[in-house]
């Protein structure tokens, strides 16, 4: 594995490459070209400008040589050192306008490349919020960070070291082989006899160098999963007194790495000599040959030294073959996962009609509701039914896994029912906009989760241009101003990562003042589970009877207090809802209500 | 290089090259050698011209091809060795730093483990290891190259023509300031680069992680308005990189070019004089060419080493962490566990000082069941960290059979512990090799014997290639009932005198519930069990039950008695203990 300087790759981000890479490895996927070009195209202008820049450098790279060439046979050897001091300044011009040329294409490509890496990266976010719950629960976000971050970050060296590049040299490559076919065709020719050779090596070169630095992503894989797998097993590894035998075992891995990479550099370092080998074969072919048309005078010298100088700058393109065709190939690996990412279609979008959601009045209903996450997956909810009025409160209860959270998940159309429809005053979700639709309902999850940014942002989340006076309001309401206004920076006090500086209730109460904020007209609530102590408990529990004063409430309910004084209890088990009513009756009518209810709740009085 | 710790750094980092010091010796012999013949070359090339064409002696012009070829022959082989050579010691470096770090890993006790994400050990042990393989291979070789070649060439040309010698070397100071300037503008704003990418990574991940959140309240535009202003600055500094390096890196070149038609023209001139021959024109300027590449090398090898330096700082901060838990010297083995454990006003609290468990006192008699009850974050887990050891308490001591954990040897301590934890951790491997984790030595019959203990035989005998199926990553997936007896399988085959088990089990049939009952009661039997309760058959079962909150014993006894003193007891009871009538 060559050595790259992505600065930045964050740490899953190496992980994934690195294991993707292995898969990948094709030198040239027609497919991730085309879509990358059309990020370029808006840049089309300026790469035009890129693109006559380099035509100049080229120009003046390939017009140096013959000016030298000039300078020995019709000043030099001349005499004339007038017009040696005249074609030395001109020289000296044509060396500037390289200068400019270069910095010039330089810089638009680079520009440009950067450019396009924004652009790609800002689409990648812009897809993703479109992208249903369904696929970000399906994909560990570290993967996702690490194709936004570092997978597009290739695509800039697929840019300016890759394509350009390969195109600067051919168009070099074919400049020197047209000036020196002119200068002295015979002399040309004898050069060029070596150029079959060459091509034979960097044929084998390349079909052996594949294999080879396949061999090192594959190895490099396998390393770095032997690596996380024992960070990721150390207490058992601890726990089975295993430490030896991990280490002897991740040394053997390591070898293999370690192994792997050697033969691919030897590989690499057969070829360069040999390559190199070849173009002095040819120096020593201009010299001799050269030097006897030089000596017979049918060649001037200035021809012979312009050769020379042609001579090596023809081979170093090819020397630059073995690091251009790793780039290229992790380009084009990266390229792919971009791709992936950005074709994955989003399966809950707008209706191409649809209207935006009146403001709600608050009355929901499920009808016949089948789920599943997956479309070959199992079926999560079954023919679920159910119909809550305006401002009521409805508690689902049941054990883990029996379907609660996606019930409440549907209602604001965080997935697609497979079956049946969710309606919210009469109206299927699916014929609003999610925008109109997602603005009046409120969430509280129960893992209360807060974005880096003050306290301020946080509550403001959901409505950025609320004032101070309603920050504090909604704060007020969530029962949060207080313990706000005792901390050092009071709302300005910025959240640390995973919250840390706040202790499980607090951050709860901000969750609910976040909530009270938007001033939702229905309201989704995953009562907690962790426990807070008693004082906060209770600022807990009014902050949120408050927040469902006058609103539709679904709460997937873990408190006794709550199903007390829930409208409508459903119990819900293996994705139906088999029980339901008010807690009095559910009581008495069901028995399999009673025993959860005696055994969940109960033991809260 | 900012400050000498930096420096420091470096050093320490190269001292990872001593194992290797003769393919180290051998491959800067090869650098020098490559670099003379380098030097050598333009003047079989003056040769050619100077005796060959214009001395008429043709045979000089072969002698010229011939020496060409014959040294460019002889360099090719140095520059293989040369170049395998350094993938050979930088690999080696590479190889033992890992070895290294993952020795201390795996020695590294949980207090720095629950602190550290796998995602830093493996930036780590990944790319910085390889920063500093590039540190330890190439980047040194071609510094030291660069200043070989420079300093070879000096001495070649003042032997050659001294006023046409000190025209190029006067461009030298100005080639290497530019160089180095280059690398003065470039460092902070790739620093900063690197800082913004940093933000930007956030953003995203806050943005991945809280999606729902941002669904729930329709923030998508305002999300990607947060991301764009971030990246929107990342692209400025960017931009401004690029300018930086598009003015610099040609220049370079360009002073050079420059150099060079000083150098025809006075050349020239002295040519015209008769006190230069074409040849050593010819040679000159081949020279002033070759130099170009090295300077350039330098100029950028230079901002790389201080990128070196932070990855060598990152990777030594984990090789130099203290072993906090580690063997006392006088440590005894511990014998044959009779299974008492005492814990006598244990405190345990991390080094920031966030304390987890106060004061906690208790006694569990051989053979007792210890039901552990509490909130997430009460306690549980750390309290059976101390009993294998994985920390050491901050105060007070745990003793078994009446001995303190901190005498014993680690290795004699933890083969007499077996653990079934609730996210069961299977590796890369057979199902043999699983089983046997504990005790790699054991025979096929015991293996087999406590397969069939852990109701595990029948499901493996199923799978395509029995006991040698491999699971885990590209190996079979097996369901979560399936590892978790594999895991008590794992666990009897050591025959602990403590079991530390977390009985929760993921949504399984029926079936494979009473099979697993069935596994634990047999794991249990005999042995001292400390369970972090999920089950009413397990609390029931329990000869003592320990409720934790925020780090305390709060409350102990049998379940009856709990249920009916407890308030406490019977909310973590009810949020915990799974509802088995219910659970379909």
């Amino acid at each position: 594995m060559s050595f790259s300087f992505s600065p930045g790759m964050g740490p899953r981000g190496a992980i994934q490459q690195m294991g993707q890479e292995a898969k990948g490895g094709r030198l040239y996927n027609q497919r991730v070209v085309a879509s990358m070009l059309v990020f370029v195209r808006p840049y089309r202008q300026r790469m035009g400008v890129a693109f006559l820049f380099m035509l100049l450098a080229t120009g003046c790279t390939l017009l140096a040589p013959y000016l030298i060439k000039v300078a020995i046979d019709a000043y030099i050897v001349v005499g004339d050192v007038d017009g040696l001091a005249r074609l030395a300044l001109f020289i000296a011009l044509a060396y500037l306008g390289l200068y400019v040329a270069s910095a010039g294409q330089e810089f638009l490509l680079g520009w440009t490349s950067q450019r396009v890496l924004a652009d790609v990266r800002a689409a990648l976010l812009n897809h993703l919020q479109k992208l249903s719950l369904g696929y970000h629960d399906r994909t560990i976000s570290g993967v996702t960070v690490s194709r936004v971050i570092n997978d597009v970050a290739v695509i800039n060296d697929l840019l300016t070291q890759g394509l350009i590049a390969l195109f600067g040299d051919l168009l070099v490559l074919g400049g020197i082989v047209v000036i020196m076919l002119n200068m002295s065709p015979r002399l040309a020719l004898y050069t060029f006899a070596v150029l079959p050779l060459m091509a034979a090596v960097t044929y084998l070169f390349s079909r052996r160098a594949r294999d080879a630095f396949r061999l090192t992503r594959q190895r490099i894989a396998v390393l770095v999963g032997a690596l996380a797998e024992t960070i990721g097993g150390i207490r058992v590894i601890q726990a089975f007194a295993q430490e030896a035998a991990i280490a002897e075992r991740f040394e053997g891995v390591n070898d293999a790495n370690r192994a792997a990479n050697i033969n691919a550099i030897r590989l690499s370092f057969i070829f360069l000599p040999s390559i190199e080998f070849l173009g002095v074969l040819s120096t020593a072919v201009v010299l001799y040959f050269g030097g006897r048309a030089v000596a017979g005078e049918t060649v001037t010298l200035g021809v012979m030294v312009a050769f020379l100088a042609y001579v090596t700058r023809f081979f170093q393109p090819i020397q630059e073959l073995s690091r251009l065709y790793t780039t290229l190939q992790s380009a084009m690996a990266g390229g792919e996962q971009v791709l992936r990412l950005l074709e994955t279609a989003p399966d809950v979008v707008d209706a191409p009609d649809a209207i935006v959601m009146p403001p709600i009045k608050g009355a929901v209903a499920l009808k016949n509701v089948s789920f599943a996450y997956q479309a070959d997956g199992p079926e999560i909810l079954h023919a679920v039914d159910l119909r809550v009025e305006p401002g009521q409160m409805v508690a689902l209860v049941g054990p883990t896994g029996a379907g609660k959270t996606t019930i409440a998940n549907l209602i604001p159309r965080f997935y697609e029912v497979n079956e049946g429809r969710v309606t919210i005053d009469g109206i299927d979700v699916r014929t609003v906009t999610q925008a109109s639709l997602r603005a009046q309902f409120g969430l509280v999850p129960q893992d209360p989760f807060l974005f880096a940014g003050t306290i301020a942002d946080n509550i403001r989340f959901g409505q950025l241009d609320a004032g101070q006076d309603e920050v504090e309001a909604a704060a007020r309401l969530a029962n949060a101003h207080e313990f706000i206004q005792g901390l050092p920076q009071g709302y300005e006090t910025q959240i640390l990562e995973g919250a840390v500086n706040l202790s499980v209730g607090q951050r709860q109460l901000l969750c609910i003042a976040r909530a009270a904020l938007v001033d939702p007209r229905i309201l989704i609530l995953d009562e907690a589970t962790a426990s807070v102590d008693t004082v906060t408990e209770v600022l807990i529990q009014q902050a949120l009877e408050q927040l469902m004063h006058g609103r539709t409430a679904i709460v997937i309910a873990h408190r006794l207090s709550t199903i007390r004084h829930a409208d409508l209890i459903c119990l819900v088990q293996n994705g139906r809802i088999v029980a339901r009513g008010p807690h009095e009756r559910l009581i008495v009518d069901s028995p399999l209500y009673r025993e959860l209810y005696q055994r969940q709740f109960l033991a809260q009085a | 290089m900012k400050t000498t710790t930096d420096r420091q750094r470096l050093w320490r980092a190269l001292l990872y090259l001593r194992p290797y010091w003769k393919t180290t010796t051998a491959i800067y012999i090869a650098m020098l050698a490559i670099n003379l013949i380098n030097v050598l070359t333009p003047q079989f090339i003056r040769r050619g011209i100077d005796q060959g064409i214009y001395g008429g002696d043709l045979a000089q012009l072969g002698l010229a091809t011939g020496l060409l070829l014959g040294f460019t022959l002889v360099k090719g082989v140095f520059t293989y060795y040369q170049g395998q050579g350094t993938e050979i010691v930088s690999q080696n470096v590479a190889y033992d730093l890992r070895n290294e770090l993952l020795q201390k890993l795996t020695h590294l006790s949980l207090t720095f483990h629950d602190r550290t994400t796998a995602g830093q050990i493996l930036t780590r042990a990944m790319q910085d290891v390889e920063r500093i393989r590039f540190l330890t291979g190439r980047a040194v070789l071609r510094l030291i190259e660069g200043a070989v070649l420079i300093g070879l060439t000096a001495v070649v040309l003042i032997w050659m023509n001294r006023t046409l010698a000190l025209l190029i070397i006067m461009t030298l100071p100005l080639l290497l300031h530019r160089a180095y300037r280059y690398g003065q503008q470039f460092r902070p704003l790739s620093l900063e680069i690197q800082n913004q990418l940093g933000v930007l990574t956030t953003r995203l991940e806050q943005n991945l992680r809280g999606a729902r959140i941002v669904k729930a309240f329709a923030q998508e535009t305002a999300e990607i308005e947060r991301f764009t202003t971030e990246n929107e600055k990342w692209f400025d500094l960017s931009a401004r990189a690029t300018r930086v390096q598009a003015i610099n890196a040609p220049m370079l070149d360009g002073i050079a070019n420059i150099g060079a038609v000083f150098i025809l023209w006075v050349g020239g001139w002295l040519v015209v004089q008769n006190q230069l021959t074409l040849g050593e024109l010819v040679a000159f300027t081949t020279y002033l060419a070759m130099l170009i590449r090295p300077i350039n090398l330098i100029g950028r090898i230079i901002p790389i080493l201080a990128i070196a330096a932070s990855a060598g700082e990152r990777i030594f901060a984990i090789t130099d962490a203290l072993v906090t838990v580690d063997d006392a010297p006088d440590a005894v083995e511990l014998p044959r566990l009779r299974g008492q454990v005492r814990f006598e006003q244990v405190s345990f609290a991390y080094p920031d000082g966030n304390t987890v468990l106060h004061d906690v006192s208790f006694e569990a008699q051989p053979g007792q069941i210890v039901a552990l009850m509490g909130a997430t974050g009460s306690g549980k887990t750390t309290l059976t960290n101390l009993i294998a050891r994985f920390y050491d308490p901050t105060a007070g001591q745990v003793l078994l059979d009446g001995i303190d954990t901190r005498r014993v040897r680690k290795q004699s301590l933890r083969s007499q512990i077996g653990f079934v934890m609730q996210d069961t951790i299977l590796f890369a491997a057979s199902i043999r090799e699983n089983i046997s984790f504990g005790r790699p030595d054991a025979d096929e019959a015991t293996l087999i014997q406590a397969a069939r203990d852990a109701q595990a035989h029948d499901f493996i005998m199923a799978l395509p290639e029995g006991y040698n199926t491999r699971v885990g990553e590209r190996g079979v997936t097996l369901s979560g009932g399936q590892k978790q007896r594999l895991a008590i399988a794992r666990a009897l085959l050591t025959d602990p005198r403590i079991l530390i088990l977390d009985d929760a089990t993921a949504s399984v049939d029926n079936q494979t519930e009473r099979l697993i009952q069935q596994a634990l009661a047999r794991l249990m039997a005999g042995r001292t069990t400390f369970v972090i309760a999920h089950r009413l058959s397990t609390v029931q079962r329990a000869d003592l039950i320990l409720l934790l909150d925020q780090g305390r014993i709060v409350a102990r006894g049998t379940h009856a008695d709990l249920l009916a003193t407890s308030p406490l007891y019977r909310q973590i009871y009810a949020l915990q203990v799974q509802p088995e009538g219910i659970v379909a």
